[in-house]
């Protein structure tokens, strides 16, 4: 029986999943001595005409790792799609549209302008911005066009599974290359990582969630045994897929939402502020009045980017409306 | 879901209600355009018999399995089309109401174009939702056929009395050594005068010795678990040093004993003893020792009481005794207390000067059984007044205070007066009022003839700060704005009607049971007007100043319909759990407890599964406010009909652009 052949493709990422493939250790040379690498720019020096002259359909698996946020990353995408058998959201961002994702507060001439002329390290006195193409010599270089709106993997292309996380869980990617290496992938659709929030692999010990102040995290030092919630601090743990074990609240950092909503949640960030809603100053029987409750509200530094991390283009919202 | 949905759309007239603005054969055509929609119909009065059996007849013959029906508020008709889904043997869950007569057709009565739009958007939302519907299975548990009053006042009596008569079991329960609550300490009612205690006592009387009642008097409630239809009770019997069922009331440890302390019955204005009836009526006429001030507890000396009894029932050994029971109705009466005006409002000197008195210190005062033996005695030098002050609205319709009435002010005050002239003809009262609210019926006779006595004067205004000058003598200054002048008094007795708020005892009950309170504190009634004697908790009822100030006929006559509401459940024997209960996937239930402290039914129980914990509900507590749906974080818990997949594309439908 021949190699199952394999691609990994970048779009908009930081390549930490990448990185997390390399955690797998020696399991990650058994891997590569079962399957056939087609295409994989960062592990060797693969050119895109490698991915592009395979026939289509002949890729068993591929991990599309980042978010879709230029025209190149849609075209690679496209291409893996016609290439591939099965592909695979890999990484929060290919899942959610992830950190980049958070791009959608804004718009792609506002991002420019920050990124090439505003920032105090730039000098850019002429305000020159790049441009898809440019002619110098004869020759033409070409950009790709950066998009006003971030979307995820499966916004652009039709995706068969999804493997969450920043970067995934090192268990899911064992798991999920064992499934294509023995040929046993699981029902399209799935989604590798538990069916339950962030809270059942959580160790800490929960008494009763009453919040009556918010904490940012440098304002306190948490218990670490007691949940980071009930103590003010916002942990986005109940509102999120576990899968993890959990890392980062073992470690008394709260949970940031990177594994995405439940099975069940239609929007991640929407579900844990109306559980926060539910949950603050539970102990005022009449409710709290409006003087009490606006500087209460006010603590949450940074709701969006609390709250939508890492799945603002896969939320009900998607992005914020750009003012004309 | 394996079924294909086939729905089914009638679209109501309501006579001239809908029709005349909405135009129903549009909505109908429109109807019959929508996804998996069967038939579409019109009719003039769908709530009619007629228009029930179309909806049957097609559900039998063109096999429909989910119904819209589109007319009034489902608050009017949904039971109605809920049976008549049953009689046609689909589940009575799977309808949903479009509402276009109060969202639709009352309000947009001048553009009945825009509200034919709109009528058709609410009829694709109720069908887009329709389609999702699953059906619903309700509970029914059996109900314990016994019921619980918690407090041995005249509601509570009255309520027993009624509960037992029905052939029920009840318990009794009254925190104090007998039953009879503040009505037992009046000296006579209003209107009539008839004497209080000639009329309460055969009724205390009769519940004592009721087959079907069970007196705990002495007794407080501890703790209140389960839900309507089986609620236990744990209840604390103080001990009373007594053996109740040696003790025959002969009254001879009460004459023996040597110490006396200010009488609680008396609001401290006499003496008891330290084993003492709380008055010579007391319902059951057994005695309580008061640890606290007993010698023999205190120093191991005296025992006269245990050396005189001739029953032998004295035992000091006696120990609080904890009564567990099991009821499925409950009826709070809990009554009242009088607002704090010696805190509160010191500039009347309640409390400062012992010639100011509070209205139920009066009744003690006029009363046979009083500290005075009836003679109406100031308490600073037991004399009597000659010119008392009676002042109405102390405390009461007050922003400062409380802003309420305490509905029977007014007349216990002219009541009050009645009883000064009445013992002291040579006395001379002034009444000191806000507005006179006698709407009771014989109130306003009863204050045209005390207002007509030559001796009492009526004077519209609150007084002004009470002041007391060097020899003990009170005076105060009120502007009287029926003649716009500042009259100065100088009475020598003044009476407060204080402000009235529930009994301190209710606040713990109302926390235990859920049981929700208004903002003053008294317990909030399901709906003012159509449902006055039910509470937010099932199968726990008012009677009485628990929920609000009340004489003492519209206490007695709610006390009565709380019991009707509690008989009627236990004659029905089960109860049903309501349909939209909160459900929990507890295969994506993570135990994070965001849900249990917020349900205000307790209905929520974090238990242990497979190493972790998962939400349990407790469906027959559940009232499905949704509460904890909302709440749910991953989206485990979900209310029954009103589920995000069910809702979301009636969102849809009507949250997209035209």
């Amino acid at each position: 029986m021949a190699k199952p052949k394999v691609a990994i493709v970048l779009g908009s990422t930081c390549a930490g999943c990448d990185y997390s493939l390399l955690d797998l250790g020696p399991t990650l040379l058994d891997v590569l001595a079962n399957v056939e690498i087609v295409y994989w720019p960062t592990g060797a020096d693969f050119k895109l005409s490698d991915l592009e002259s395979v026939p289509d359909g002949s890729v068993d698996l591929t991990l599309y790792e980042g978010a879709i946020t230029n025209s190149d990353n849609e075209e690679l995408a496209k291409l893996v799609r016609r290439k591939s058998k099965a592909v695979v959201a890999y990484g929060s961002c290919a899942c959610f549209g992830g950190i980049p994702g958070l791009a959608n507060v804004s718009t792609a001439d506002d991002i420019m302008k920050t990124a090439y002329v505003e920032t105090w390290s730039t000098d850019n006195k002429a305000g020159m911005l790049p441009q898809p193409l440019s002619k110098a010599d004869g020759k033409h270089l070409e950009l790709p066009v950066t998009y006003d709106t971030i979307r995820a993997l499966d916004q652009v292309i039709p995706v068969d599974y999804y493997m969450p996380g920043c970067p995934p869980p090192l268990s899911y990617i064992e798991q999920a290359l064992v499934a294509a290496l023995s040929g046993k992938l699981p029902p399209r659709g799935h989604v590798f990582a538990s069916e339950r929030s962030l809270c059942d692999e959580c160790k800490r010990t929960k008494e009763k969630k009453n919040l009556t102040a918010i904490k940012r995290f440098h304002e306190i030092i948490p218990d670490s045994q007691r949940c980071l919630l009930e103590q003010g601090i916002l942990c986005m743990g109940p509102a999120t897929r576990g899968g993890c074990k959990a890392p980062c609240v073992d470690n008394n950092i709260p949970c940031r939402g990177c594994m995405g909503p439940t099975p069940e949640a239609l929007d991640q960030g929407a579900k844990m502020l109306s559980a926060l809603a539910s949950i603050i100053a539970l102990d005022q029987e009449t409710g709290v009045s409006e003087d009490r409750l606006i500087p209460l509200i006010q603590q949450v530094k940074d709701p969006l980017g609390t709250f939508y991390r890492f799945g603002l283009p896969k939320s009900m919202f998607r992005r914020v409306i750009p003012r004309r | 879901m394996a079924e294909e949905p086939k729905v089914g759309v009638y679209v109501c007239h309501c006579g001239v209600n809908i029709a005349s603005v909405v135009n129903v054969k549009a909505v109908v055509e429109h109807a019959s355009t929508l996804p998996n929609v069967v038939v579409a119909k019109d009719y003039p009065f769908m709530c009619s018999d007629p228009g029930q059996n179309m909806i049957i007849e097609d559900i039998k013959t063109k096999g429909l399995n989910r119904v819209v029906v589109a007319s009034c508020s489902p608050r009017m008709h949904e039971p109605t089309f809920r049976k008549a889904l049953e009689r046609a043997g689909l589940n009575p869950y799977l309808l949903e109401m479009a509402n276009i007569r109060e969202h639709c057709s009352w309000v947009h009565e001048k553009q009945p174009q825009e509200a034919t739009e709109k009528a058709k958007d609410l009829v694709e939302a109720a069908v887009a939702k329709a389609r999702m519907l699953k059906p619903i299975e309700t509970v029914r548990m059996p109900a314990v056929k016994r019921a619980l009053v918690i407090g041995g006042g005249v509601a509570g009596i009255r309520a027993a009395l009624d509960i037992a008569n029905s052939g029920f079991e009840v318990y009794l329960v009254e925190k104090r050594p007998s039953i009879g609550g503040n009505m037992a300490r009046l000296d006579k009612t209003f209107p009539t005068l008839d004497c209080s205690q000639c009329i309460l006592t055969p009724m205390m009387v009769e519940a004592a010795q009721h087959p079907n009642i069970k007196l705990l008097t002495y007794s407080e409630v501890q703790s209140i678990d389960g839900s309507v239809g089986n609620f236990t009770v744990k209840i604390l019997k103080k001990p009373r040093y007594v053996n109740e069922d040696l003790c025959t009331g002969c009254g001879i440890c009460e004459q023996k004993c040597p110490y006396t302390v200010p009488s609680e019955f008396n609001l401290g204005l006499g003496k008891r003893k330290v084993i003492y009836f709380e008055f010579p009526q007391a319902v059951p006429l057994k005695p309580v020792l008061d640890r606290d001030n007993c010698v023999y507890f205190k120093k191991g000396t005296c025992r006269a009481c245990e050396k005189f009894c001739p029953a032998k029932a004295i035992d000091y050994t006696q120990q609080p005794k904890e009564i567990t029971i099991n009821v499925g109705a409950i009826i709070l009466a809990t009554g009242y207390g009088l607002y704090d005006v010696k805190t509160k409002m010191p500039e009347y000197r309640y409390g400062l000067s012992k010639n100011v008195i509070t209205g139920l210190e009066l009744e003690r005062l006029t009363s046979a059984t009083g500290p005075t033996k009836g003679a109406i005695l100031r308490p600073g030098d037991k004399k009597e007044p000659k010119n008392v002050a009676i002042i109405l609205c102390v405390g009461s319709r007050d922003e400062k205070h409380l802003d309420y009435c305490c509905r029977f002010g007014c007349v216990a005050g002219i009541k009050h007066a009645y009883y000064i002239v009445s013992h002291i003809p040579d006395a001379k009262v002034t009444i000191c009022y806000t507005d006179i609210r006698a709407f009771g019926k014989g109130y306003e006779d009863f204050y045209a003839r005390i207002r007509a006595l030559d001796n009492v004067q009526f004077i519209r205004g609150r007084p002004m700060e009470i002041f007391e000058d060097s020899n003990g003598s009170l005076y105060f200054d009120v502007f009287d704005q029926n003649t716009n002048r500042l009259i100065r008094l100088n009475p020598d007795l003044v009476v407060l009607e204080t402000g009235v708020v529930p009994d301190p005892s209710f606040e713990q009950i109302a926390t235990v049971l859920k049981c929700s309170r208004g903002p003053d504190g008294f317990a909030l009634e399901l709906h003012p007007k159509l449902r006055p004697t039910e509470t937010s908790v099932d199968g726990v009822f008012i009677a009485g100043v628990v929920q609000g100030p009340k004489d003492i006929p519209d206490t007695v006559a709610q006390a009565g319909a709380a019991a009707a509401s509690a008989i009627a459940l236990l004659a029905r024997g089960e109860v049903e759990s309501v349909p939209n209960v909160a459900s929990v996937n507890q295969d994506l239930c993570s135990g994070c407890g965001v849900c249990e402290p917020i349900c205000p039914y307790t209905a929520i129980v974090l238990e242990a599964r497979n190493g972790g914990r998962v939400a349990k509900v407790e469906a027959t507590k559940c009232k499905g406010c949704g509460a904890c749906a909302a709440a749910c974080p991953s989206g485990a818990m979900t209310q029954l009909g009103f589920e995000d997949k069910q809702l979301i594309p009636q969102i849809e439908v009507l949250a997209r652009g035209r």
